[in-house]
């Protein structure tokens, strides 16, 4: 027993270990901002002195999960985590009690409700409140009002604006970042977004160029440029890590995310959706093959994957066109076969050791083909049938601009047969996109066979997408969208889906525009391409920032330069997977770190602008 | 050089030396006589009250402050009741003690900064004695009242009075008394004739001090030295009693044979004391008494005050002030008259090579054969610091750096900092400073505390030098004396607005950690709204600013400040602010003005305040939003007829939004639910609240053809999409005549490949194949597919 326990305690610390190693592998070590968030943790979790019970706000346990596992709590005497909810606290024999929310009104309330139900004569618990990402004076207030603020030992903020995801990716995991903007004019996630940048610039150095690209964008430039003012005198003596920033406002390429991403990692997010680094897969295929049990019932939960670049397959194949996925597939099972195979080789004593030492990081491998090849056979059910082909083949038509300004038959059809609302809504906003605005004729058959269809309620989401510009009537001005898409050459006939050329492949020929316009920054620059640019909406701008004497980097022959492109509103893996491409492209000369307010996809995205009329009876 | 043993008092075997610190700058008149005086420890300042037992309305007593060289910081009549004891805090406050126990409290400055009172019943009885004492838990007070009651206070700044029990047989105020801090408690110990009492919170005991006898008579005078550790007891017959304040151990004995009572009696010691003393003060007379029995006497020629320092005592006379003390034994080892040690030896060396002589060498030699170069250059130092002529520091400085030369891997750490520390003493200790500290305060009262005093007394200039020259950080050295100077600055009622916030802009600058808002607070509370506007514009953080714009009552540049940073919280908070603050009307229109503030505001409403958001855009003439909030609020209504008439509402304001498409479906809508409710109440068909596709789904799926139908022309519902309702509708209830009735109806819109493939579908190959003639030729390959 004893022993169990220890070689368990050896493998939690050797899978911390490899946790935090898909950090550092990219240009840019984001584990320092990791550990520095994990240190920050700590320093809370001690100031609250003896066993500790967390509560949480739901929506938090993902994001926290990529800063810390519960045995870093465990470590802090954290004994037990409940879920916040009204009423009285489960029963714990911990002194402390500490809250992680958000600070919303809504949560402040539920926590009144909590303390004020908690037995007075009974307990002597000591209650603190950890405010993520900042603390709020209006939820103070609040918690002040309903007679409560009194009972906290501690109220304090936990500063987690930007998260690191992988290597190369950074995640504010802010799900309304988009809709705040764009509906309700609530900059909040903007402002969040220049205070991460800040703590970035405070670990990495002050990025001495910044571009941007629509309202939000110059607005966050404006905020990051004042916060420095405010830091005056407190100079930063790092070393720069980034060369550049380019801030992107998700509106300027709105059509992207409607696209049905065509990268492995898109796909495996388009059908099972990836939420903080992990999808949840339907088990059958994944059926244990264990000798001697023979057929026993197949597992009913889901399979949960963690899909990171820590696993050298999938950092191999996440990027790449599904077209090419079973290709990269199968060349990996040879290998793999063959390095099994090395075991007839192995002869003397010395050769035999050096092939078990292998074994561990073989068996991963072998276990990681297994489940990828499982994923890509679920996938591979759907990009075959007809109903996808047919989405795809409407979705490029409107891409390339094919009667754009007519009402497509298909999304009639598939109006008719009641297909999911989320998928109807996403091929009519981009028709919309890519026509430049519908007609009124077309606009309005669409929304009243939505209406008729899918219920009268939904009259307030498509006046939410309207008033975000996924979905507009057409105005007098002409249709500029073949203009972009030309000389942007967002349309790509020859796309090459196993060697690609061109980021084209994400989407097996559409560019997505947002890394069109990230490539062209890098070269030649914006100013070929000026007409465009005052197509898009919002404006474009370029600012400086003064590095203190002694940091300028004094490049090496060959050196690569490096961009955070920053996109506000979320961004899609396609649009990833194009800029890694272009990292790895020999000769360009960048290489990306990307960061955003959060991963979406069509679907999400569309659902976040989503109202529903709650009604009383149901 | 060589008279410097010349002041040096032999004591046991130890000696004793007093030092001038100043000719004090003071006149006055009248001396020290007759005069209340007070002066704080650290060479902190004195305080005076001539004659605080005159009662008279028509010649009030002056109340004096001086720096400890005799400089004047304030000087004001007293004009309240007499005072029994003054008193200094550990901030440099003043605490004047009133007869009927009022306390008084005074900045160094002389301002009445404020006051409590030690208990109601000491009204009445009077205070007869106080005592100002001071702890690790900050200043304390005790006083005794004529009713032989004792009170106390630990710290004045957490006022909790304590008053002691009864000392059983005491009249009137004890023969003397003394408060000690033991074991985290504060006592007092007191003696009622031959009688020693220790009082503490619940009890009051009788102890004997070991080896004081009744027989050597009363206790007059007693002293605990200024750690509290140790205490001094002196009886009428002239007996010295020494020992340790637990009384659990005696030092010494001895006899003075003096049976007057001194004026005052002190303890006098240092850090690692060889022979520490017992220093008593009588009119002509100052006698030091060693635990070792031996005495030293100095004649006194004016009344003087002896103030109790942790390394010595100083005596301050009406004239000059010098500091007694037990030398320290560095300073010993090197100046005594033909001392070997290896410091003594270096300054000597270093004196001959001044000379040029080549004795040098050979002193040089001797230490060096010993290995006690670096010994002696540390003895140098050292006892550098603990020299308070300048002269006497240099060369003992010069000597250190000349050995310094013949060692190799020397920490020159200790040197620099003793230099420094040094210059920055001599600087503080300069007559117009007046802060006579010695090397070992400084050390026990830290750098940040002596810049805060140096601030605390106005010299700017001088504490921004020694931040400078001791290189502290901007953020705890210059910036905080500046903040300190800005503060002050803006209390200046001399100066215009405008000039003042130029000064403090230009001084200030751009130094970090220094808040404007803070400084802005400052003049606010002084009553200089507009200077503090003024400074706030200085202020980088706009999140800063809001709270004390706030507080000035400008909440509209606190809203716009409050938008300028980004900062959405502080824009709720000013927001909710604003809305307590202001009638309805004048809110709104000042939010009209920040839209970014309105935007926010709504979010707020759409979350907490329904009925706030319909009037935000009513005010706005935003139909549209309007319309919206109507539709919202219709699926919270359970009433239908409620629900048609928000329905009816948004109808109304669509239109004025001149959206004619969602007026027209909402009209729909409404059509729809009353159908729904009619068919529901005629069949119980459960269709309210489905929309028209599902209703129609549902009318088929129960046979309501006629009324699907209806709606299907009603409401111009596409062929293309009836017909694949119909059709499927059909197939699933297997009415496969109906189906084919219906194929002929009219002209398919959906083709019949639909037909086929929803046949097959429902795997009737049979009925599939009837429609497969009828499939266009371009199709047909798939339907014979479909059909197999």
């Amino acid at each position: 027993m004893m022993r169990l326990r220890r070689s368990h305690l050896i493998c939690c610390a050797a899978s911390k270990e490899k946790m935090a190693a898909h950090l550092s592998y990219g240009r840019v070590n984001l584990n320092i901002l990791r550990e520095a968030a994990r240190k920050e943790l700590r320093e809370f979790l001690d100031k609250c002195a003896g066993s500790k019970a967390i509560v949480w706000d739901e929506y938090l346990t993902g994001p926290f999960g990529l800063i810390a596992q519960y045995s870093l709590l465990k470590e802090h005497e954290v004994e037990k985590m409940f879920t916040l909810k009204n009423g009285r606290l489960p029963p714990a024999d911990v002194k402390n009690i500490i809250f992680f929310v958000r600070p919303r009104l809504e949560l402040m309330d539920i926590i009144a409700d909590n303390i004020t139900s908690e037995d007075r004569h009974h307990s002597s618990r000591d209650f603190h409140i950890l405010f993520v990402p900042r603390r709020s004076m209006l939820c103070e207030q609040r918690l002040k009002e309903q007679g409560v603020l009194a009972s906290f030992i501690n109220i304090d903020e936990y500063i987690l604006d930007l998260i690191p995801y992988d290597g190369d990716l950074l995640s504010m995991e802010y799900e309304s970042a988009f809709r705040e903007c764009y509906l309700e004019n609530d900059q909040t996630s903007l402002y969040h977004t220049a205070k991460g940048l800040m703590t970035l610039q405070a670990l990495y150095g002050t990025i001495p160029q910044i571009y941007g690209k629509g309202e939000c964008a110059r607005l966050v430039a404006n905020m990051m440029l004042r916060m420095k003012r405010e830091f005056a005198g407190s100079q930063n003596q790092i070393l720069p890590v980034f060369d550049t920033l380019l801030l992107l406002d998700r509106n300027v390429d709105l059509l992207t995310p409607l696209a049905t991403q065509l990268t492995y990692e898109g796909l495996i997010d388009e059908i099972y959706g990836i939420s903080n680094g992990y999808v949840k897969l339907p088990p059958e295929k994944f059926a244990q093959k264990k000798q001697g049990e023979g057929s026993k019932d197949l597992p009913t939960e889901p399979k949960k994957l963690q899909l990171n670049s820590a696993e050298e397959l999938y950092a191999e194949i996440r990027d790449k066109n599904f077209n090419a996925v079973g290709a990269a597939l199968s060349k990996k099972a040879k290998i793999i076969s063959a390095a099994f195979e090395e075991r007839h080789n192995a002869k003397t004593v010395g050769e035999i050791k050096q092939f078990v030492s292998q074994l561990p990081h073989m068996q991963a491998a072998r276990s990681s083909l297994a489940n990828h090849t499982s994923i890509a056979e679920l996938i591979k059910d759907i990009t075959t049938s007809e109903a996808f082909f047919d989405n795809l083949t409407v979705e490029q038509e409107f891409m390339t601009g094919v009667d754009t300004d007519k009402v497509n038959t298909y999304i009639e059809d598939c109006i008719a047969q009641k297909d999911p609302l989320i998928k109807i809504l996403r091929l009519v906003c981009m028709q919309s996109v890519c026509n430049n605005g519908l007609k009124h004729k077309v606009m309005d058959y669409y929304k009243r066979e939505i209406l008729q269809t899918y219920g009268y309620e939904h009259m307030l989401t498509l006046n939410n997408l309207e008033k975000a510009g996924l979905l507009k009537p057409q105005t007098g001005s002409r249709n500029n969208y073949p203009t972009i898409r030309k000389t942007l050459k967002l349309w790509m006939e020859d796309a090459n889906e196993q060697n690609p050329n061109d980021i084209s492949y994400v989407y097996s020929g559409y560019s997505p525009l947002s890394i069109r316009l990230t490539q062209i920054l890098a070269r030649p620059g914006w100013r070929s391409i000026e007409e465009v640019l005052k197509m898009l909406p919002g404006p474009h701008f370029e600012e400086r920032q003064q590095l203190p004497s002694g940091l300028h980097k004094k490049r090496q022959q060959g050196e690569n330069r490096t961009t955070l492109v920053f996109f506000l509103g979320g961004v899609t893996y396609a649009e990833i997977a194009a800029l890694r491409f272009l990292s790895q492209v020999e000769d360009s000369g960048m290489e990306y770190v990307i960061a955003t307010t959060k991963l979406i996809n069509g679907t999400t995205w569309i659902k976040s602008l989503m109202d529903r009329p709650e009604s009383p009876t149901q | 050089m060589a008279f410097i043993t010349a002041s040096w008092n032999p004591l046991g075997d130890a000696f004793y030396r007093k030092t001038d610190l100043y000719e004090m700058s003071w006149s006055l008149r009248d001396g020290l006589r007759d005069s209340l005086v007070a002066a704080a420890p650290y060479g902190g300042p004195i305080a005076l009250l001539r004659e605080p037992q005159r009662r008279s309305p028509s010649s009030r007593p002056q109340l004096e402050i001086y720096s400890a060289s005799g400089g004047t910081i304030a000087s004001f009549p007293w004009k309240s009741g007499p005072v029994v004891q003054l008193g200094w805090t550990v901030s440099d406050e003043l605490l004047c003690i009133q007869e009927d126990g009022t306390v008084l409290i005074y900045d160094l400055f002389g301002s009445f900064k404020r006051h409590f009172s030690m208990g109601q019943e000491v009204v009445q009885s009077q205070v007869m004695e106080a005592k100002v004492f001071h702890s690790p838990y900050g200043t304390g007070i005790a006083i005794v009242t004529s009713s032989s009651r004792f009170t106390l206070a630990t710290n004045i700044d957490d006022l909790k009075l304590r008053r002691l029990p009864e000392v059983p047989g005491l009249q009137g105020k004890p023969s003397c008394w003394v408060v000690l801090t033991q074991d985290r408690q504060t006592k007092v110990l007191l003696s009622n004739g031959p009688e020693l009492f220790i009082l503490d919170n619940t009890s009051c005991t009788v102890v004997c001090p070991p080896g004081l006898s009744p027989q050597d008579g009363n206790i007059v005078h007693m002293s605990v030295s200024f750690s509290y550790k140790y205490l001094a007891l002196l009886t009428d017959s002239g007996h010295l009693w020494t020992g340790l304040s637990t009384l659990q151990e005696k030092l010494s004995d001895v006899d003075t044979k003096k049976t007057m009572a001194p004026k005052q009696m002190l303890w006098c010691r240092r850090p690692k004391s060889q022979q520490p003393s017992v220093v008593l003060m009588w009119d002509r007379l100052l006698l030091v008494v060693g635990v070792c029995n031996e005495t030293i006497q100095y004649p006194i020629e004016d009344p003087c005050v002896l103030v109790g320092e942790m390394d010595g005592v100083r005596i301050i006379s009406s004239s000059n002030q010098e500091l007694l003390q037990e030398v320290p034994l560095v300073c010993q080892d090197i100046f005594k008259i033909a001392s070997m040690a290896p410091g003594a030896l270096l300054l000597e060396a270093h004196r001959e090579y001044e000379k040029s002589s080549q004795k040098a060498d050979e002193y040089l030699r001797e230490i060096k054969e010993q290995s006690m170069l670096g010994e002696a250059v540390r003895q140098c130092v050292e006892a550098a610091g603990h020299e308070y002529d300048t002269n006497t520091q240099k060369s003992l400085m010069r000597a250190a750096s000349f050995g310094k030369c013949f060692l190799t891997d020397f920490s020159p750490d200790q040197f620099v900092t003793t230099c420094r520390e040094l210059r920055v003493l001599n600087a503080v200790r300069d007559s117009s400073v007046g802060l006579p500290l010695t090397h070992t305060q400084f050390k026990q009262l830290t750098l940040q505390v002596l810049i805060d005093r140096l601030v605390y007394r106005q010299f700017y200039p001088l504490a921004i030098e020694v931040c400078r020259y001791l290189k502290i950080p901007d953020y705890q050295g210059v910036s905080r004396v500046l903040k300190h100077w800005a503060s002050c600055k803006v209390q200046q009622k001399d100066l215009t607005d405008d000039a003042i916030a130029r000064a403090v802009c230009m001084k200030v600058g751009d130094s970090p950690g220094v808040s404007y808002s803070d400084i802005a607070a400052k003049a606010y509370e002084c009553g200089r709204a507009e200077l503090a506007i003024k400074l706030l514009d200085f202020e980088a953080r706009s999140g800063e600013q809001v709270p004390l714009l706030l507080k000035m009552k400008r909440s509209q540049l606190a809203l716009s400040k409050a938008v300028e940073s980004g900062d959405t919280d502080l824009v709720y908070t000013v927001v909710s602010y604003l809305k307590n603050e202001m009638n309805r009307g004048d809110f709104f229109m000042t939010l009209r003005n920040q839209p970014v503030a309105l935007s926010l505001y709504r979010q707020f409403c759409k979350l907490q305040e329904q009925e706030t958001l319909k009037d935000l855009y009513n005010q706005d003439d935003d139909h549209q939003e309007l319309a919206n909030y109507y539709v919202t609020a219709s699926y919270r209504e359970k009433r239908l007829e409620g629900r048609l008439s928000l329905l009816q509402s948004a109808v109304d304001e669509y239109n004025k939004a001149k959206n004619e498409f969602a007026v027209k479906t909402t009209e729909d809508e409404m059509r729809l639910l009353r159908f729904q409710r009619k068919l529901d109440d005629e069949k119980g068909a459960g269709l309210l609240g489905l929309s028209l596709q599902v209703t129609m789904e549902t009318l088929l799926s129960l046979g309501l053809h006629k009324q699907a139908e209806q709606l299907y022309k009603d409401f111009r519902v596409p062929d293309k999409r009836y017909w694949w309702l119909k059709l499927k509708s059909l197939a699933e209830k297997e009415e496969w005549d109906e189906l084919e009735k219906f194929s002929k109806s009219k002209k398919s819109p959906i083709g019949y490949l639909a037909f086929v493939e929803v046949c097959i579908k429902c795997n009737n190959k049979y009925e599939a194949k009837k429609y497969v003639s009828k499939v266009t030729p371009e199709q047909k390959v798939k339907a014979h597919l479909a059909v197999g």
